[in-house]
């Protein structure tokens, strides 16, 4: 008996060990960013004694970002495109969702073939064709050529679908018969119950959109059009030695990210569960 | 002329009513299977028929269900046509074509593909692919099971555990790999530095992280540090769908740690390791940031080492406008994903067989 509990001891010992070696290498990075950003070039690198705070930190990187570069032109136009992609990426992919989960009706079987068929077929197989034909209607080099690319996605639509299934037909059958219309369904009650589906899809696309970076670097040509991180890559290219600057817009590039999904997360193992995405 | 339309109505239903029941007759007699199925259709046009009369509508209830469906996913669907579909057609048809986007489109059969087995370039970029591919899929598969199993026990801050973890995923590229960059880096970074003084490795046979053969062997290390998270919490959903009596069971039986992850624990997570695995590789085969981020000088452009296919149909289609040979390189891409998930698929049919 004793020797079991001493195991169970062990056990113990050792989950937390691990535990904390990967939260550390998880972490590390994201750290040595935020101390980099407030030290100057010389200490970015200094290793013997590491600090984590300089004695002078140098705040003034976080402002000079912003005058090196437009870096608010930057931030307007992925504030812009990830809000404008989210919401439409929300309304359409739910809304088809219900139809597909719900509803009867001609070649639905069909129609739903050709979203899945697309799923596991990669974006860089088609971007050129996709290209040419949005250049042919004249949204080359325009914010809402990106739009067009992600809003439109098969994953929400699927990923949606496979939630409102899990919502039980009496519910919507109830709401039939005391004479609701399928839309008036769709608003009160299938959209309230599904919060964490909703939660799942906006940090994904959220994310997708915000982080992108091989979609705007084909589409968004000129300066004013262009995203943080083409702006970053921008100015990691140009000075590529300003290391405390570079790690500075670094920082700000993460934070609107970050609060989403810090916002957001509780909904999160629920919204994959339910989701089917764990297959 | 009310009264005249309603007796002309009525006389019309009685006319369809005869013709549905001598269908329907029909129906009962019939063997064969297919002119069965058909004239099942021919009740229900009926029906609607004559549904649509009595209730004076001009359209019937099914064509109007099928409205209001196609209506809810219209908004996506046209989208989704335009700007998915139907480049996808159109990137088939283009691996035959040469063409520079302004010039005639000329038909070239499978001389783009010929012109791809003597590319070395190109086999350079799909070895990488597919080396990155296998050091990718199963280390990363096994770290966010094994993270998994660890944070579905009762341990202390296991929410901020699953939160950390998922920090990396949502982290964006180009701010990370920069992060990294520093810390690999050869002569100044903090890794070399202390694989120096403690290690005592000589200045001089210091790793070069970001060129060479190391290049994708970091790019490995990075994947798996970046996307270990997002598995994980799909491997937490699914080791939550597991019966908790499975396991007490089990251990009544005397089942150890081991024998209970081995003949519980990952026969139910079969589902789920077949999903992730299919992610994985799909994701892993369009890789491009990561390679061009961590091993991609000042312009971006990557050396033979660490090119990667995606890549390539970059560069040949946005560079040089060579479209037809870019997307025979992107068909290359596509049957790599299609077989992978094809094998996968049939392991999975076996296993549930």
């Amino acid at each position: 008996m004793r020797s079991a509990h001493r195991k169970e001891i062990i056990g113990k010992i050792v989950v937390y060990a691990v535990l904390i070696i990967i939260a550390l290498a998880m972490i590390t990075p994201f750290l040595w960013m935020f101390s980099a950003a407030i030290k100057s070039d010389r200490e970015v690198f200094k290793m013997n004694p590491f600090v984590f705070i300089p004695k002078v930190p140098k705040w003034s990187n976080y402002v000079d970002i912003w005058t090196k570069i437009p870096f608010l032109k930057f931030v307007e136009n992925t504030v812009f495109l990830t809000i404008v992609v989210t919401i439409l990426q929300l309304l359409t992919s739910s809304f088809a969702a219900y139809a597909f989960a719900k509803l009867k009706f001609r070649y639905k079987n069909g129609l739903f073939l050709a979203y899945i068929a697309t799923i596991a077929m990669p974006w860089q197989v088609y971007m050129v064709p996709q290209f040419i034909l949005m250049r042919k209607m004249g949204l080359n080099d325009k914010l809402l050529a990106i739009i067009c690319l992600q809003a439109f996605s098969a994953f929400g639509v699927f990923l949606m679908k496979q939630f409102y299934e899990s919502v039980p037909d009496d519910l919507c059958e109830a709401a039939r018969i005391d004479g609701m219309s399928e839309y008036k369904i769709y608003m009160k009650i299938m959209l309230p119950l599904s919060k964490p589906a909703l939660a799942t899809l906006i940090i994904f696309t959220f994310v997708n959109t915000w982080n992108d970076y091989l979609g705007p670097l084909i589409y968004l040509k000129t300066q004013e059009k262009k995203t943080i991180q083409l702006g970053l890559k921008m100015f990691i290219s140009q000075y590529s030695s300003d290391y405390g600057l570079i790690m500075a817009g670094s920082m700000l590039s993460l934070i609107p990210v970050l609060i989403v999904f810090l916002c957001l997360q509780k909904y999160f193992v629920e919204g994959i569960a339910n989701t089917g995405l764990k297959g | 002329m009310e009264k005249i339309k309603e007796t002309q109505g009525s006389g019309q239903i009685n006319i369809l009513q005869d013709a549905l029941k001598t269908t329907i007759e029909k129906v009962r007699d019939e063997k064969d299977e297919k002119t069965k199925r058909k004239l099942i259709r021919q009740i229900e046009r009926y029906n609607n028929r004559i549904d649509m009369l009595r209730s004076g509508r001009r359209i019937s209830r099914q064509t109007r269900k099928n409205l209001v469906a196609y209506s809810f996913i219209a908004p996506n669907f046209i989208g989704f046509c335009v700007f998915t579909l139907i480049p996808i057609v159109f990137a088939f048809a283009l691996a035959f074509m040469n063409w520079d986007g302004s010039n005639p489109v000329s038909f070239e059969g499978f001389n783009n593909f010929k012109r791809l087995a003597s590319d070395t370039f190109f086999k350079a970029a799909l070895k990488n692919t597919i080396i990155y591919c296998v050091g990718t899929v199963p280390l990363t598969m096994i770290a966010s099971l094994a993270l998994a199993i660890v944070l579905n026990q009762k341990v202390i801050g296991r929410g901020i555990f699953r939160t950390i973890a998922f920090f990396p995923y949502v982290a964006s590229l180009v701010a990370i790999t920069s992060v990294w960059k520093m810390l690999f880096h050869p002569s100044k970074g903090p890794v070399n530095n202390i694989l120096f003084t403690f290690f005592h490795i000589p200045q001089d046979a210091l790793p070069q992280w970001f060129s060479g053969s190391l290049c994708v062997i970091s790019m490995i290390l990075f994947s798996v540090w970046k996307y270990m998270g997002y598995y994980m919490v799909i491997y937490l959903a699914g080791l939550q769908g597991i019966s908790k009596e499975l396991y007490e069971a089990a251990s009544l039986d005397g089942a150890g740690t081991w024998n209970q992850f081995r003949y519980i624990t990952w026969p139910q997570l079969s589902a789920t390791t077949f999903f992730v695995v299919v992610m994985l590789t799909i994701n892993c085969f369009k890789v491009y940031d990561v390679a061009v981020m961590l091993a991609g000088g000042g312009s971006g452009e990557l050396t033979v080492s660490a090119t990667v296919l995606v890549y390539y149909i970059y560069q040949k289609a946005f560079i040089d406008w060579d479209l037809g040979y870019s997307s025979a390189v992107a068909m290359v891409l596509f049957l790599m994903v299609l077989i992978v998930t094809i094998i996968q698929f049939r392991g999975q049919a076996r296993k549930e067989a």
